[in-house]
Parts: C-alpha cells; structure tokens; sequence
C-alpha cells in the first residue's frame, strides 16, 4: 500500500508520517512512499480548479497502482475520497480513475479499524490526553469513535473529552491567515476548552489543526503538549511535542 | 435597488464586532439558546432524516416545475378574490406595496416578521412617502427602534441584551414611569405589547411576509412564536404577503412535511406556537379577516439562480441552523456580513442576489468546517456554493493580488515534484537552522498573518520523504 504523508506532515512533521508506516507495517501491511507533493486541497478551496485538477491528476498516477492508499489527515483524505470524484465528474478520462483512487483511500485511524479490524495497538503514554475531532474527518469521512476506541487500549493513557470536541479549532486552511482575526477567536476559545479539560496533552488527526492549536497553546505560555494521534498510538510520542524544542524549559516545567 | 450593503467592509465590519466586547458577550446566547435544543428536538423524532430527505425532495421537485407552480398558485389566489403582483426586483416591490398602501389612504401600517421586506428596503421607502411601518415582531420592534437591521434572520435582535433593550424602551416610550421594572424579559414584552395593541387597532394595511406558498389551494403560511402576524394579518382592511417565489410548495401536504423539520432546526420546537394559513381576503359570513389581500412575489435574482450551480440554495427555508452552528458567525454575529443575510446561508445567497463583486469576501470567510451542510434540514451544500463562488471569483481575477501570487508560487514547485523535494528539502533546513533552539517561530518573514495571533511550529529538519529514502536505503 501508499502511505501519502500530506505536505504538512513531509515538511513539518516526519514523526507523523513513520507513526503511520509503524501502525500499519505492525498490522501486516506493506507500505511505500512514492514521490509526492500536495493534493491540492489549497487550490480547489481557493477556486483554482485547473491547479487542483493538476495536482489532482498527478496524485492519481502516482497513487493508483496500488492497493491502498493511507493519509494521517481526515482533510486530506476527504479531498480524494469526496472531492477528486466531483472534480473529474463527467471527465469521461479520469472520472473512473478519480473515483476507483477514492475508493481504496483512506484516512489512517478509520484504516486501521474499519478496513484492518484492529481494536487495539500495543503502546503506552502516561497521562490524561484530550482529542479533537477535525472538520472534514468528522464531517465527510464520519470519523468520531475510531480513535477513542484505540486511544482506549493505549497503557497508562486517560481519556478526558473538552467541551465542544467537534467543533472547528478555526483553521480552515488559508482562512487562518486570511481573516487571522476571526480564526484567532475560533482557536482562543478551543484552547480554552482543552486547558478546561485539564488534559496535559492535546491529540487530533489532522496536522493542519494541530498546528494551529499548538501555535495558539505556545502563544498563550501554556503548558499543553500537542500531538498527532497517530504518534501515541504508535508509541512514537517520546520526542518533543509540535512546537516544542528538544529541551523546552516551559516543558521540563510542565513536567515537574 | 435591494437594501444598502457594507459586504465589501465585511473585514473591518468583522474587526469592529470582534472588538465590541458587549456584542460578543451577547451573542453567546445563540449557541446556548439554540444548538442543544435542536439536538434534543431532532434526537426525539426518529425519522428526521428520512423527513430531510423529503422535504429536499418536495422543493428539488418544486423548484424544477417553479413556472407551473407560480402560475397554478396565482391562478387560485385570483380564485379566492386575492390578487398576486409579480415584482422582478426590489424597486419594483416596494412601488406596488406603496401603491396598495396609498389606494386605501393608509397611514399606519403594521408588519409581521418578513425577510423579504428587509430585502427590499421596505420599511425605510414607506417612511419616506408618508406611510409609517410599525414592526409587531419583538426583536424587529426593538431593531426598529434603534434603526438597526436584523443580525439574525429568526432572532433579529439577538445580537442585544435585555440592558440595551430596556434603554431603548426608556427611550423611545417617554410614558413609561421610571420606577417600572423592566429588569425582566417578560416586563420588556408586556411593555411592548401594550404599545403594539394600539397599533394593531389603528393599522390600515398589515404586511406579512410567508414561509411557504401552497399552490394547490393558493394559501400562505407563516410561523410564529408571538401571535403578532395574526394581528397583523385579520385586523387591518388590507393584507399584504410580500414573499419570494422559492417559498412555493406544492400541496398542504408537503407543506407539512416541512414544517416538522423547521421548527425544530431553527427552535428546537416540535412546532412553532402559532402556524397560520390564509387563503385570500374574508368571504361572506367570516367573522374577521381583511377586506383586501394582495401577495406580492419577488423574484431579484432568484430566477436566474435556477438551472445553475446555486440552485440547490433556493430550497432554504430560513431555520437559521446554518448561523446557528456556524464558529465564524458565533464570532462576529450577523451585522458583519453587511447584508440582509447573515451566517453560511447569507454567504451564498447574498453573492446571487447583490454580486459577487460586492459580497465577494462572504464565501471566503468560512472554515468549511461543515457543521452548517450538516444540520441543513433540506441538505443544502453550503460549502460546496461556497467553493463555487471561490471558483467564480478566482476566474474573474477578484482575489487580492497577494493571494494569487502566494497560491502560484506555491503551485509551481507542488507540479514539480522533483523540483519540490529539492525546494522544500531547502527551505525547511534553513528554517530549522533558524529555529533549531526553540519550538516554536514567535514570527517569521512571509508567515506575518499566522504568527501575528499564533506561534509557528519549528520544522523537525528534514523533510519526510528524504528521511523514508535514507531509513529504507539498506533495507
């Protein structure tokens, strides 16, 4: 199968990306990272159909010999599996190719539970966590109790759920730097409702709303560590958190 | 000319809500009024799914015969001794409604709670010909008050308080003893109550707007909560329906259907208090109604929406679940938006009927977060038009130019995958150079509009890919 790591995560995040390749080569899956870039969600949600159609097809010829592809992003992977359909519809070339990619997409924890069956991954994290349920998992791919469920079997981990999980952190893409000001109340008031929780550790699936969250929590001093589900349930999350130096006095602080 | 707009402002309009401390405080009370209470009503009815489904349905199947149904519709208004005035757009609305208004000499006029006439301007137009609106409504009598518009299109002055309110009513009814308690929400609506009854005796023409239009038996039905359209509607000599044609229906039946889904999307109520039906003027050996009943149906813009890719828009039928689950209107309430429409609803509607040059920044300011598609009783796909709009407007090079630079930059190295790995491997090495003591950017040169609210994440190092090839190059 094709793990497709998503930009942010290539970039920013690589730890993401080997969490996935772990959780699924422990479940018995083959995994290859062919060459990638983005799938196009920037442009197709800034109106710029021919760029997304673009990148689109280029995902589409470098993804579609494989048996699965899985993408650490609910986002990501609602762009393929909802939107490369309705960008190809009625293209009598690639509407099939576009749809049968969709079809054998998915985004990584509803992969492992849906497709593979798993109820539990052998891991351990100390400590209350809070999840958040990103928009487009949630909301196009319904992903809402696959992740409690494995969270469930992790060693020595709590669960503590927020106020208002499954709404927006106020990201949006390029919504967070075009109305900045709007998209700060949205994540001052999520941050608010995970320090509430009194969750040390704040997870969710998608790195475009981590970072967000985690750059808002570091903004405002706090000592919440932020991380990508996939790394604690692979039980990669021994590094530092998103946002987080190697040695980060605020989180020797917070650890003390 | 439709109502006045400030959607081209909407950033700073949006700034300036964000700063109102008092706004922001208030307009908590749409996410504690509204949201469980619909959870609650749909969670008690088990087939609500299957209803949305119906109700898409009954207005797909509405919307794609609208000709016939307005033509049936009209044909048995006529029948019941009503008549139907058609009005293209706002201008022409609010000359027939003069027009009616002056034929019977009317002074007063009382109205009901109606959308339509706020999108025409109505209210400020009769003004300044000599007839005075009085708004029956309680959040559109203290909007009226206060000359402002609706924030909200099911709660227009949710955007107050009860403090604000009772200044107002301080204000504006100099009668009022200065020792009375209007500290309370039912003293401020015994108050206004008791001014609006002897409105209501003294009217010459109501005006209501209509939720649906029923073309079998050409009847309009309105929902309230207050009572006040029926006043407004059997008390005067005339009555006025000025509505839109999407409200068609085509049976009672159908009607009914969706009824069962609005109260509960907007309210959270398994009906609203008062569903009233009327079917032309009073027949011989009624014992009340008006003399006289005109519908006046404004088109605007919506026929040219048919066919096309907003059509699916014109099955709303004003819940306000949209605006009521929306994180972007929670933040800045519905006068941002500078139209009649407010909220994800507003954001696609306002572009069809005032321009997307004028209410361009509208489907851009949303985080697709799709709560509103999700609650929708008639499953409108609000992010999808959105997007739609967005695509609109990129053909048409609206965007700032900043934008559009950034994007391409961006997706030239994305088509390049080689040139990507390259560029990338680069660009986040030296980032990590620069950040390698901290966690986090406190700023940084391009990334200005990120890092001015929040913190930007040091990259690890390297990029993933580059590390995958090296950890797998021995394997």
């Amino acid at each position: 199968m094709a793990l497709f790591a998503t930009c942010l995560v290539d970039s920013l995040r690589p730890n993401v990306g080997f969490a996935t390749a772990k959780l699924l080569e422990e479940a018995g899956c083959r995994v290859e990272v062919p060459r990638q870039t983005c799938c196009g969600q920037p442009a197709y949600n800034s109106g710029d159909r021919a760029t997304a159609k673009t990148l689109a097809l280029q995902m589409i010829e470098a993804f579609e010999s494989y048996d699965y592809v899985v993408v650490p992003s609910g986002s990501c992977a609602g762009m393929i599996i909802k939107h490369y359909p309705a960008l190809f519809a009625g293209d009598p070339n690639l509407a099939g190719r576009a749809d049968r990619l969709a079809a054998k997409t998915f985004e990584l924890v509803s992969f492992l539970v849906g497709v593979l069956g798993l109820k539990t991954v052998s891991a351990r994290f100390e400590g209350q966590v809070t999840y958040h349920d990103s928009c487009s998992g949630l909301r196009e791919l319904g992903i809402k109790d696959q992740p409690r469920t494995l969270l469930a079997s992790v060693e020595g981990l709590e669960l503590v759920e927020m106020k208002d999980a499954d709404v927006c952190c106020g990201f949006g893409g390029t919504f967070a730097v075009k109305y900045g000001e709007i998209s700060d109340k949205i994540v001052t008031e999520k941050c608010a409702n995970v320090t509430t929780s009194a969750a040390k550790t704040l997870l969710a699936g998608d790195l475009g709303c981590l970072l967000n969250m985690a750059g808002k929590l570091s903004r405002q001093g706090s000592g919440i560590e932020v991380r990508h589900v996939a790394e604690v349930l692979a039980g990669m999350a021994e590094g530092p958190a998103i946002g987080r130096a190697a040695q980060d006095p605020a989180l020797v602080e917070a650890r003390s | 000319m439709s109502a006045h707009s400030t959607a081209h402002d909407f950033k700073a309009n949006a700034s300036r809500a964000i700063a109102d401390t008092q706004l922001t405080g208030n307009l908590k009370a749409v996410r504690q009024n509204f949201i469980d209470k619909r959870a609650k009503a749909v969670k008690g009815l088990p087939e609500f799914e299957a209803l949305r489904e119906s109700g898409k349905e009954i207005k797909d199947h509405t919307l794609a015969h609208l000709d016939l149904y307005l033509e049936y519709y009209a044909q048995k208004v006529e029948e019941s001794g009503g008549h139907v005035h058609f009005a293209a757009d706002a201008e022409e609305a609010r000359k027939i409604a003069l027009d009616i208004c002056r034929k019977v000499g009317a002074k007063t006029v009382t109205k009901g709670k109606s959308m339509i006439t706020e999108e025409v301007g109505l209210n400020a137009y009769l003004e300044a010909n000599g007839v005075t609106p009085v708004e029956t409504d309680l959040g559109e009598y203290i909007i009226q008050l206060r000359g402002e518009t609706p924030s909200h299109i099911i709660a227009p002055a949710v955007h107050l308080n009860k403090h604000q309110i009772e200044g107002d009513f301080r204000r504006v009814h100099t009668h009022l003893d200065p020792a009375r308690d209007l500290n309370e929400k039912v003293s401020l609506l015994t108050e206004a109550r008791g001014v609006l009854r002897d409105r209501f005796l003294v009217a010459d023409v109501g005006i209501t707007g209509a939720n649906f239009l029923v073309a079998e038996t050409g009847t309009s039905i309105i929902v309230t909560n207050e009572g006040n359209g029926d006043l407004t509607q059997i008390l005067p000599k005339v009555h006025i329906v000025m509505t839109s044609i999407e409200k068609m229906v085509p049976t009672l039946e159908d009607a009914s259907q969706i009824l069962r889904l609005l109260a509960r999307s907007a309210t959270g109520q398994e009906m609203s208090v008062y569903t009233t039906l009327s079917t032309g003027p009073r027949r011989m050996g009624d014992l009340d109604g008006p003399e006289e009943y005109h519908v006046i149906l404004l088109d605007n813009g919506r026929s040219a929406m048919l066919g096309g890719e907003f059509q699916d828009m014109l099955r709303c039928i004003r819940c306000a679940a949209c605006m009521n689950h929306c994180p972007v209107y929670h933040q800045i309430g519905g006068h941002a938006y500078g139209w009649i429409y407010p909220g994800p609803m507003g954001s696609v509607l306002s572009p069809s009927l005032i321009g997307v040059d004028e209410a361009g920044h509208l489907p851009n300011a949303s985080t697709f977060c799709g709560r509103c598609e999700a609650v929708c009783p008639m499953k409108i796909p609000l992010p999808k038009m959105m997007r739609h709009w967005r695509e609109r407007e990129f053909e048409r090079n609206l965007n700032p130019a900043l934008q559009r630079w950034g994007l391409g930059f961006w997706a030239f190295f994305a088509k390049r995958p080689r040139l990507y790995a390259l560029a990338n491997r680069l660009a986040i090495k030296a980032m990590a150079l620069i950040g390698r003591k901290k966690g986090s950017f406190k700023g940084l040169p391009g990334l200005g509009a990120w890092t001015k609210y929040r913190d930007f994440a040091v990259p690890e190092g390297e990029t993933f890919q580059a590390k995958w090839k090296k950890a797998r190059a021995g394997r």
